[in-house]
């Protein structure tokens, strides 16, 4: 079943701007197609998109299909399920991804049903490999899904041998943005599609925009403490560290179940993806449901008086101790040398 | 005023947020089948929705699951909490579903034995896959419109449903038109708990297969139809529906209506490449981040 289709990512466009996860996708577009040799394509649905056409193609699409119009301004599940369907229907795409983002998985479930294809949900990575079914059939160069599952303790790697397109959403912040290079361009394809006597549709009466306080994912230092950290007040110490540092707090699970910090610092599978330069988990253990959300950081350093604690087994540094003296001293050496 | 029918899914899932020691083999992995099975958590939530609807406008709560017979527990569980009327999906043929594949059972399910269905509720995703796919496909399937993410039901009307619910950096509130199928948020209520007096009626609730198992505890009764009939008189007989129960194509539900495939399964390990290890005093601290300065970390 080789096929020469493209690869398609779905450019999710929203509050009047293009959002990163569309982008970041491109990245992992790019080198999929390149390894099927064929061409990689955005696909955008909105009110006056055309116009982000530029920064798709910049950041690698060779080709963008944009349909628009006044009608498509709000995201509705059926009218943009109805526009992916159609479009796939007539380009046949091999290879359809998504944005795991709260838009990615409400529309490409749809979008798979009505298709009746396979479809991955919060794939953490992505590649080209052979499959040899049961039965003994062989497919080349197949879109192997690769996910964690059962709370992060297994890693799954999903094929859908039979049916095209191929499509998966992937979680936002664990593939590196692509490069951008000025003035690249490409082809546009300016897509219509009917919509008249749409079913199921739904009307949006209100939105209202809750700004992020916390902003895990643009930080390059994760300052992150967990259960043994002991009790809300005493998540100060987190706090100071992390400012001296210049950097986000984050949490684990235990510590927001617990009630020493709100939920939007929670870092973990069921939390934010992060991958900075820097993450220093205090008083976390390490459970794997904390790991799938970190375990991707460039350095991380564990400060846990239990030595058996498993954030150790994925640390690159260990200081075995109590935190309510270790980071007093990480403190304490950090400022003395500022004033160095 | 009007009465709602309404239809609230759950599945039955090991309790994956919970690790014990026990969960764990000697090589760091998880033995998934010693972990507990337990009613998925956000489809507490979908049913707490639906048992408030039914509060404040009437209607009826029906709960469907679909699983292996073991999962007749959840089931008796929804009515520990209030749920009308339970109903086990189950069917070796539909073992090896994945989420396209369910989402059709379902479907089936529904529109075969509660057409005249005014909200489906379920919960947003299941904490053993997290896929969050099968309330939207069972959606599509239906051909009804789907509001997902949901925390609350604003306005119910005749024909019509406004809810607010959660999108990516913010919220909406949006409204459509009825039938229709909602997925609900952990955010949106908090499940009561269980009704004693339900449960200690409930719980002889049986299933056709628990029959055999359960005759000798009721003397009264020689056969297992003569017990079927005193159960369902009671309200304590669970049914059950296999594949032509719900009118279903085999071709569509288990392996055969399942276009993805497992290539591999792996495990996590606990078992690290070893860490560097720091000293907790002034000195170990100082040379730790003279290291960390010294590679452009900080």
């Amino acid at each position: 079943m080789a096929s020469n289709g493209e690869v398609w990512v779905y450019a999710e466009h929203d509050w009047n701007k293009l959002q990163d996860i569309g982008i970041e996708l491109l990245s992992k577009g790019r080198e999929l197609a390149d390894e099927l040799g064929v061409k990689l394509a955005s696909v955008i649905i909105g009110d006056k998109v055309t116009r982000h056409a530029t920064i798709l193609f910049e950041h690698g699409a060779d080709k963008v299909y944009a349909c628009e119009g006044s009608k498509l301004d709000n995201y509705d599940t059926a009218k943009y399920a109805k526009v992916l369907t159609d479009l796939t229907g007539q380009y046949k795409p091999q290879v359809v991804l998504f944005g795991a983002s709260a838009r990615g998985r409400d529309l490409a479930p749809r979008v798979a049903s009505k298709l009746r294809v396979g479809l991955t949900a919060d794939c953490t990575d992505l590649q080209i490999g052979d499959f040899k079914a049961p039965d003994g059939t062989e497919y080349k160069k197949i879109l192997y899904q690769i996910r964690p599952a059962f709370g992060g303790n297994i890693i799954a790697t999903i094929v859908n041998p039979n049916t095209r397109p191929q499509m998966a959403t992937v979680r936002e912040g664990v593939m590196p943005p692509p490069p951008s290079k000025k003035g690249k361009k490409g082809e546009i394809v300016k897509a219509i599609i009917k919509m008249q006597n749409l079913p199921n549709l739904t009307s949006i009466l209100h939105r209202e925009k809750t700004e992020k306080k916390v902003n895990l994912k643009a930080s390059r230092i994760i300052v992150s403490g967990g259960y043994g950290v002991g009790s809300k007040e005493n998540f100060a110490i987190i706090r100071n560290l992390a400012s001296v540092l210049g950097a986000e707090v984050g949490a684990s699970r235990a510590a927001v179940d617990a009630g020493f910090i709100e939920k939007d610092h929670q870092v973990g599978q069921t939390g934010t993806t992060v991958r900075p330069a820097l993450y220093i988990a205090c008083g976390i253990s390490g459970s794997v449901q904390h790991r799938a959300g970190m375990d991707q950081s460039a350095k991380i350093v564990a400060i846990n008086n239990d030595p058996e604690a498993p954030i150790f087994s994925i640390a690159h540094y260990g200081i075995i101790g109590d935190l309510n003296e270790v980071i007093p001293m990480l403190i304490e050496d950090i400022k003395k040398r500022r004033v160095e | 005023m009007k009465e709602y029918t309404m239809v609230v899914l759950v599945k039955q899932v090991p309790d994956t947020q919970n690790l014990t020691g026990e969960a764990m083999k000697e090589d760091g992995t998880v033995n998934r089948s010693a972990l507990p099975a337990i009613f998925n958590p956000e489809d507490l939530n979908a049913l707490e929705m639906a048992l408030q609807v039914r509060e404040e406008y009437g209607g009826t709560v029906h709960v469907i699951t679909m699983g292996p017979p073991s999962a007749v527990e959840v089931l008796k569980e929804a009515m520990y909490r209030g749920a009308d009327r339970v109903y086990l999906l189950s069917d070796r043929k539909f073992a090896g579903s994945d989420t396209l594949a369910t989402s059709f059972a379902l479907k089936q399910a529904i529109q075969t034995k509660i057409p005249d269905f005014d909200i489906v509720f379920c919960g947003r995703q299941a904490i053993d896959g997290d896929t969050a796919q099968v309330g939207p496909q069972t959606a599509e399937k239906l051909d009804v419109p789907q509001l997902t993410y949901v925390e609350s039901i604003q306005e119910l009307g005749e024909k019509k449903i406004k809810v607010r619910k959660l999108i990516d950096n913010g919220t909406e509130i949006v409204e459509t038109a009825l039938p229709v199928l909602l997925t609900v948020t952990d955010t949106a209520n908090e499940p009561r708990p269980f009704i004693a007096k339900k449960l200690l009626k409930y719980r002889k609730a049986a299933c056709e297969f628990d029959l055999p198992k359960i005759l000798p505890r009721y003397p009264q009764f020689k056969t297992k139809e003569e017990l079927k009939n005193f159960l369902k008189k009671k309200g304590l007989f669970i049914e059950m529906w296999g594949l032509e129960d719900i009118k279903a194509n085999k071709d569509d539900v288990g392996f055969a209506g399942s276009p993805t495939m497992v290539k591999k399964i792996e495990s996590i390990t606990l078992t690290g490449k070893g860490f560097k290890k720091i000293e907790p005093t002034d000195e170990g601290i100082a040379h730790f981040v003279a290291e960390l300065i010294e590679d452009h970390t900080w």
